[in-house]
């Protein structure tokens, strides 16, 4: 199916399925621990041995000796991979630092060799045998000293960009705001780690593994490993969390699978948690400068957004200005990012890379302007809301945009007249209260998707695609689309995903998963409606699907007569969306309370109001933005991996020691859906809703932490440490 | 983690010579913490004891009106107690202060007081650590530091105890009952329990080898209004930045103990002395001799603003 127009009235504008707050069809196998995730696959093939990842102890720098004498001793041992033993394997598309590099070490926790043994007890207990010694080399690790030398990413890239002339708008403003904020390095910490269960049968590997792309990662496991792509399957069918993190084939994928060839048998790997933080990739850091001039009504005239961040390759940083040339009019604008080489580990996409830091620059800025201008932050962001083009790309017209919708909804409903005008004015006993607000943006994207669906002789539907549910609900809403599609209940819909035999789909990242998948199912639907037609007698595109019926002029079919038989769809995305932006919008709200003796922060409410077009699922979306609320909140107060600049690592290489929200962090998470649609976007006119949560709550607690107490932290987090000197004197 | 071998001791007395017989033997409790360590090749003991059936999981009255508690008593069971509940307070709010439900459940009271420290240095056998591998140097004092000591603390190691429960017991003047391996029996008040670094922070405690720690006891509880305040930086399952436990009386006199900030629960009677004055004079005069380092130095403001916020809640 070819979408090269905006969708007109489809089925799905009837909907009796789709758009329902629906259970995960999934659920039921998850809650009863019999949704086996990758590392539990035990009866996909027999006699599993288990291997152990070793990672470098140094960050730059080269092995000159590894001693695996004692390790081969050891009992239970099968086999050893090591860096001194075995050439470095091959780069892909898809990940920049080697993920097992021979001698050269490039980061600190690289693998650098793989013990399998009978039990993974004893795997563990002979890695520690395993004695390394190391040339160390020098390295770059702090980013605010490599910064101010990074080079200016092109222009052609879009990261970097110019309208009118900014210098002179700005310098002319009445009313200006000129500010510097830091973002810290961040981890995904999604709870179920990286693993992998390999297995060889001659040239052909099987990988049974937790990632999130599953068409991507077969491609790059092929060229890592230099094989034929036709020899490799993939399987992921459940996936315990991985913001980004799994969108890639990482090490042990790659470990498992050259364990099991020395090994001669599969070979299963779980990576140790103080690994995952060091060996795997992360959000880079950030410096923000961001700077606003306004006509004393409040309306923009100049907006810079300048982002400074490094990676290891020197490219491809934390790009924090996305969301700036969309959010906001004005007519002068200057885009700028500056990517520093670094020797730290591969920075790579998490949860809204670029727009999550970016909000919390841009966001508490708006909110600096709006004191400077006496002006309500919320009706300053209204003021300069974008109507029909992108600000910082006039030639790009709005698919649909409700973001002062968004804000006023959000006000209402928050209570937001209640905010006190003068920050850290409000006191309820030790306690300083405050609201803060901050619009969000995050990007739209449909891309390529696949599926099969297939009926059988009884009439159920049965839909394939290597699709991936990363916890976000995607079989609930796939099998909803088929089952609104072929007109059938949903109990009588079956969903299977994450296979790389099924038919090649979009995957999960970037928000672009259910607005994708879900059209490439309703493609393959379409085709096999008309299968069915064909085969009964009628037109099926044409007749009315519902009830296990097919409906067309007053007379009726059973489709299930129609006998078994499957179609595969596709849906392709044309050209006409250039011409568009297509994006989501939500307006949060956080109201905090701050103790005036001690500094601590605790939210107590937590609103969003989201303009994402169609909801497939209003309950697995709610889910999805409160995911992202409570990340958003980590993000805000307390997660950090502190960079060690001497030895070049993340030191807090744990959950202990990363400290994401628990609990107790998090107040009542309110989330509003407007009842949009996006004819852009798919016939579907539904937009991703899994990146969106995480674009502005941080700031908007940042805001409201200001409002409760006069005090504006500009580096996050926003930890006691960092305003303690600023908090009301104690008697 | 490296194999060992293990034991179930039938009698405190036995387990105390089990341990001191046997190289690199060590006590199991709850494993809450030792276990960790273990699979992190931290402690690599090639024995352990395991005291699970030595009955020491009462919590009896004493004589003098005090309360005795045996080392196998969980966190849970503790924090729980009714006794414990109306007559010492600040010990169930330190307790519950700290881990999580789980945590607590398996805890023990004697081995939360052997609690190891949590700096990050400590845990990556990559890194100089004088503690894990005296000699090796230490990396935190210009590393990662925020979380770590500000007084007590030496050039060799800036760790902190970082539990809870003690800095309660800290104030309460706990006793910490022990059984030798020649089977004598001893009591070490909590003050001089907790060794600061000095050169030699791989000995961390009073005990000898295979002393086992019995009981904990309680004297008789001072009255008084109970108060535990831990900051962190999320609300539960994190190590304190700065603990402090309070107990004042109406006349305004009353003892202060500080976690993590120290080697042990900070404690001094010259502080104490200082609480009619305020928590400025307390904390000014207990942290006299701090030595934070450039990320840790806000402890002792934080320090002071965590009491004065108690006092404001002291009830006339």
């Amino acid at each position: 199916m070819d979408f090269t127009a905006p969708a007109g009235d489809n089925l799905f504008d009837e909907a009796k399925v789709i758009g329902k707050s629906t259970r995960r069809i999934d659920g039921p196998l998850k809650v009863t621990g019999q949704a086996p995730y990758a590392a539990e696959r035990h009866d996909v093939v027999a006699n599993q041995a288990y291997g152990w990842i070793v990672g470098s102890a140094i960050a730059k720098g080269r092995i000159s000796e590894m001693n695996l004498a004692d390790a081969r001793k050891a009992p239970g041992v099968i086999a050893i991979v090591a860096a001194t033993e075995h050439d470095p394997v091959g780069t892909s598309d898809y990940n920049h630092a080697p993920l097992f590099g021979g001698r050269e070490i490039s980061h600190y926790h690289q693998a650098i060799a793989v013990v399998v043994a009978e039990t993974f007890e004893e795997a563990r207990a002979a890695a520690g045998l395993i004695r390394t010694s190391y040339d160390r080399a020098e390295g770059k690790f702090d980013l605010a000293k490599v910064a101010p030398d990074a080079p200016l990413e092109s222009e052609e890239s879009s990261n970097s960009s110019k309208l009118g002339d900014f210098d002179a708008a700005f310098s002319a403003a009445p009313v200006k705001v000129d500010a510097r904020y830091t973002t810290p390095d961040e981890a995904h910490a999604m709870m179920e780690p990286f693993a992998t269960i390999a297995a060889w049968d001659g040239p052909k590997l099987t990988v049974w593994t937790s990632n999130q792309m599953v068409q991507w990662s077969k491609r790059a496991l092929a060229s890592i490993l230099g094989m034929d792509r036709d020899n490799i399957r993939l399987d992921s069918p459940y996936v315990g969390g991985g913001f980004g993190g799994k969108l890639f084939i990482r090490a042990d994928a790659v470990m498992a699978a050259l364990a099991a060839k020395a090994a001669g048998r599969p070979v299963k790997i779980a990576m140790q948690r103080p690994l995952m933080f060091n060996n795997s990739t992360h959000r880079p850091a950030t410096i923000q400068r961001v700077r606003i001039g306004a006509e004393r009504d409040g309306r923009i005239t100049a907006i810079a957004h300048e982002n400074w961040s490094g990676n290891i390759t020197g490219t491809d940083g934390e790009n924090s200005t996305l969301q700036t040339p969309k959010l906001y009019a004005g007519a002068n604008r200057l885009i700028a990012n500056y990517t520093a080489q670094i020797d730290l580990p591969e920075g790579n996409a998490m949860r809204a890379p670029g727009e999550a830091p970016g909000h919390m620059a841009l966001e508490v800025a708006m909110d600096e302007l709006a004191e400077e201008l006496g002006m309500d932050p919320v009706e300053l962001r209204i003021i300069n809301d974008a109507a029909k083009t992108v600000p910082g790309n006039p030639d790009k017209k709005i698919s649909d945009r409700h973001l002062v919708r968004c804000l006023r909804e959000g006000a209402e409903r928050f209570g937001w007249s209640e905010r006190a005008g003068t920050p850290g004015s409000r006191r309820e006993g030790r306690w300083l209260t405050g609201m803060g607000v901050a619009a969000g943006y995050r990007a739209g994207p449909a891309t390529t998707s696949a599926a099969r669906v297939a009926m059988g002789a009884d009439g159920r539907i049965t839909v394939e695609t290597d699709m991936t549910d990363i916890g976000t609900g995607t079989y609930t809403i796939i099998g909803q689309t088929a089952a609104e599609a072929m007109g059938v209940p949903l109990e009588r819909v079956s969903v299977r995903l994450g296979d790389s035999d099924f038919p090649i789909s979009a995957g999960s990242g970037g928000q672009w998963g259910a607005a994708s998948s879900t059209a490439g199912v309703y493609a393959a639907c379409v085709n096999l409606r008309r299968a069915i037609g064909e085969k009964l007698g009628f037109d099926g595109d044409a007749a009315t699907f519902d009830g296990g019926t097919a409906t067309l002029n007053g007379r009726r079919w059973a489709i299930a007569d129609a006998g078994a038989m499957s179609a595969d769809g596709r849906i392709k995305f044309g050209d006409f969306k250039k011409e568009y932006d297509v994006g989501t919008y939500a307006a949060h709200y956080a109201a905090v309370k701050v103790d005036a003796f001690t500094g601590e922060t605790h939210i107590t409410r937590m609103l969003a109001v989201c303009d994402a077009g169609r909801i497939l699922n209003p309950l697995s979306a709610r889910s999805q933005v409160i995911g992202g609320m409570v990340m958003a909140v980590g993000a805000a107060l307390s997660e950090d991996l502190h960079v060690d600049k001497r030895f070049g690592f993340f030191a807090n290489h744990d959950l202990a020691g990363y400290e994401v929200p628990v609990h107790a962090d998090i107040p009542h998470q309110e989330c509003i859906f407007l009842d949009t649609l996006d004819p852009v976007i798919s016939p579907m006119k539904a937009k991703g809703v899994g990146e969106l949560g995480i674009c502005g709550p941080g700031a908007a607690v940042a805001n409201a932490i200001y409002n409760a107490t006069g005090i504006r932290i500009r580096d996050y987090p926003l930890t006691i440490d960092k305003y303690l000197d600023r908090l009301p004197a104690i008697a | 983690m490296q194999s060992f071998t293990y034991e179930r001791a039938s009698s405190p007395a036995d387990a105390a010579r089990a341990v001191a017989d046997k190289p690199r033997a060590k006590f199991i409790a709850g494993g809450t913490n030792l276990l960790d360590l273990m699979k992190l090749e931290i402690e690599t003991p090639h024995h352990l004891v395991d005291l699970q059936d030595l009955g020491l999981d009462r919590i009896e009255n004493t004589d003098d009106g005090g309360l005795k508690i045996g080392t196998l008593v969980s966190n849970t069971a503790l924090s729980a107690h009714a006794r414990v509940r109306s007559d010492y307070p600040v010990l169930t709010r330190a307790i519950q202060a700290g881990a999580s439900g789980q945590l607590r459940n398996k805890a023990t009271t004697g081995g939360n007081l052997l609690q190891r420290t949590r700096c990050v240095y400590f845990y990556d056998t990559n890194m100089p650590c004088n503690k894990r591998s005296p000699g090796s140097g230490c990396a935190a004092i210009d590393g990662a530091s925020r979380q770590l000591g500000v007084i007590g603390t030496s050039d060799a190691c800036i760790a902190t105890y970082p539990g809870d429960m003690a800095v309660a017991m800290r104030v309460l003047d706990a006793e910490i009952h022990t059984i030798k391996p020649d089977g004598m029996a001893r009591a070490i008040p909590i003050a001089d329990f907790h060794r600061l670094w000095g050169d030699t922070p791989h000995i961390e405690t009073a005990l000898e080898p295979g002393e086992l720690i019995t009981h904990v006891q309680l004297p008789a509880p001072v009255g008084g209004q109970h108060f535990y305040h831990k900051v962190r930086d999320r609300r539960s399952y994190a190590f304190a930045l700065v603990a402090v436990a309070a107990i004042v009386q109406s006349d305004g006199t009353g003892r202060v103990a500080f976690g993590g900030v120290a080697p042990r629960p900070w404690r001094m009677d010259e502080a104490d002395a200082q609480l009619r004055n305020g928590a400025s004079a307390v904390v000014r005069t207990a942290f006299a001799d701090a030595r934070p380092t450039e990320d840790n130095k806000f402890k002792i403001p934080l320090a002071e603003r965590v009491l004065a916020g108690i006092l404001a809640e002291v009830k006339g």
